[in-house]
């Protein structure tokens, strides 16, 4: 009945030489990834314990842990994140759902757009002259989370208004069709069905503060820092505090005779960091996902 | 019946409407009237303005930029552009979409959406009401069981009779329904066709549709509205007749229009 017609023929193959490149093409993205894990962790493997986590750095930073940077990396995430997710998010809600297309409203969209193409060094220049100096913050683990929210929040409401257009216009306008208002309708549908796309967004944006040098170098990171072992809330917001990027900087660049495998057993504790995170992101969408009610 | 000394037997007025979206008028200063508890049908070929006609009237063209509207619509003799409170306005008057929406919510929740948005939190209140709706609009006996599952799993012809149940949830005095059979089968379009007979005792309906045997069997009058303008507003009688004043009509209800 069904016999093969070259043009058939042909369509099959075609497919199959499709699949292969695309596949091939997958499969050559997750493997420089998996080296790369591999090469970390085998030349790092030394020196890895929970001990190395949770000791401050001693001996010209040649022996010990790296725990003040540690903490200090959580707690620069943490804070800029506090400050850009809430501000990045109420923005993007006003632009996707209340701003009416306007010469003031394109160029906050312009803005946007711009802000998130800045390299990071421009960010710290400018939180150096905005917080650090003129605001009178001095360096410190607040000023140079300022600087870092003030360089995710651009990427945050840019990704955030992407997951509220998400949501179908069909939706809102049966909502005003039986006389909600505006914020109702944000409330009870599009911000619930929008929420994992949200904080998906902001959750990537760990993995950007976590490994940024530059905007806290000159804001509050510092060379070397002794905290109390073990205490979590060691840090104050008016300290300057190490932070795990920069310590993989010094001890690469600055620090003479380290062991060799201590630069790669901090890249290992930064990589753990970060993949944590984004594992977190990814579970949380799919956990999100798995509720998707359309 | 509401009557007003201005306005005896309009449930509501249109009075020179004009539409702009941007530069380009797409109703163009039309003028007619429907009456309480009629079921006044609106026909017409596609881009004669039915759709944004309806959207003026509950006000939600507001929703789309550059929208520029002129006239009057009166709705029980009062301008909608005065009204106290725009929401109220909108659950005055039910609107039913063409193509069916669900919200990503429950069954439930879906019909329960309007009366909550206007404050209604009782649970009996809200449990009888919901039964109500979802009876008027012959969904009723296929979702009972099974309320707490989601609106918008269920199929293209339930999804519509859902929000017509929804547009009857914050019992509207006016009900207007756009193209509401274009997604659903005959079968359902009948049923929901008798439902509409019925719901003509409590409200005016409004109803805009491609199918002119559809305004012929409901309506008891018909407009016909040609790249916004009206051709011809009349009873049905005269509307479906052999002599309709315009020729324009007498050709586009015997779909011989080009
Ligand atoms: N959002 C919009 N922006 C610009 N123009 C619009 C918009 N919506 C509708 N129009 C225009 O208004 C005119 C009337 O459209 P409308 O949707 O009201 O027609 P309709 O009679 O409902 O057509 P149909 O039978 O296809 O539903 C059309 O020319 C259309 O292009
Ligand atoms: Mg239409």
């Amino acid at each position: 009945m069904f016999t093969q017609t070259p043009l058939v023929r042909r369509k099959q193959r075609n497919e199959i030489i499709a699949k292969w490149i695309f596949g091939a093409m997958a499969v050559a993205m997750v493997v420089p990834l998996l080296l790369i894990i591999f090469h970390l962790v085998s030349r790092a493997w030394p020196l890895l314990s929970w001990d190395f986590l949770v000791t401050n750095p001693v001996g010209g930073m040649r022996r010990g842990g790296v725990w003040s940077a540690f903490l200090g990396t959580i707690y620069l995430v943490v804070m800029s994140l506090c400050i850009s997710a809430p501000i990045g998010v109420l923005a993007a809600v006003y632009l996707n759902e209340y701003a009416r297309d306007s010469w003031f409203t394109r160029i906050i969209n312009l803005a946007v757009v711009n802000l998130a193409g800045v390299p990071s060094i421009v960010h710290a220049l400018f939180g150096l002259g905005a917080f650090v100096i003129f605001a009178g913050m001095g360096r410190s683990i607040l000023a140079a989370s300022l600087t870092l929210a003030i360089m995710t929040l651009p990427v945050i409401i840019a990704s955030t208004k992407e997951s509220l257009a998400a949501v179908p216009v069909s939706f809102r306008e049966a909502c005003w069709n039986v006389g909600a208002s505006r914020w109702q309708t944000i409330r009870r549908i599009v911000l619930p069905n929008s929420i994992s796309g949200i904080l998906t967004g902001v959750i990537l944006q760990v993995s950007r503060t976590a490994g940024e040098t530059a905007p806290i170098m000159f804001t509050g990171a510092v060379f070397f820092k002794k905290i109390p072992e073990g205490d979590l809330f060691a840090y104050n917001l008016r300290d300057q505090c190490m932070a795990l990027s920069m310590h993989l900087y010094t001890v690469t660049t600055q620090v003479t005779n380290a062991p060799e495998a201590l630069p790669y057993a901090i890249a290992v504790i930064l990589l753990a960091t970060v993949l944590f995170a984004n594992a977190l992101s990814i579970s949380l969408r799919v956990y999100l996902r798995s509720r998707k009610k359309w | 019946m509401v009557m007003t000394a201005d306005s005896p037997g309009k449930k509501i007025e249109v009075d020179g409407l004009r539409l702009r979206y941007g530069a380009k008028e797409v109703i163009h200063g039309i003028s007619f009237h429907v009456e309480p508890h009629e079921i006044f049908a609106i026909i017409g070929p596609a881009q004669s303005g039915k759709t944004s006609l309806l959207r003026c009237i509950n006000r939600t063209i507001e929703f789309t930029a550059g929208t520029r509207v002129g006239g009057k619509v009166l709705v029980d003799g009062e301008d909608v552009q005065q009204v106290k409170s725009v929401y109220e306005l909108r659950r005055r008057i039910g609107m039913v979409a063409p193509l069916p929406v669900g919200l990503p919510l429950s069954i439930y929740d879906n019909v329960a959406f309007a009366p909550r948005a206007a404050g209604v939190r009782g649970k009996d209140d809200l449990d009888g009401l919901i039964e109500r709706c979802l009876r008027q609009a012959a969904l009723w006996d296929e979702v009972k069981d099974r309320l707490d599952s989601l609106g918008t799993k269920l199929s293209g012809g339930q999804q519509q009779r859902l929000t017509i149940a929804r547009a009857l949830s914050h019992q509207p005095e006016v009900l207007c329904l756009d193209e509401f059979s274009i997604a659903i089968d005959p079968v359902t379009t009948m049923r929901i066709e008798d439902v509409l007979k019925e719901l003509k005792n409590e409200m005016t309906i409004i109803l805009v549709t491609n199918l002119v045997q559809q305004a012929r069997r409901l309506a008891s009058r018909t407009m016909f509205l040609w790249n916004g303008n009206i051709v011809e507003v009349d009873r049905n009688e005269v509307i479906f007749s052999d002599a309709p004043a315009s020729k324009h009509t007498l050709d586009y209800v015997n779909g011989i229009f080009g």
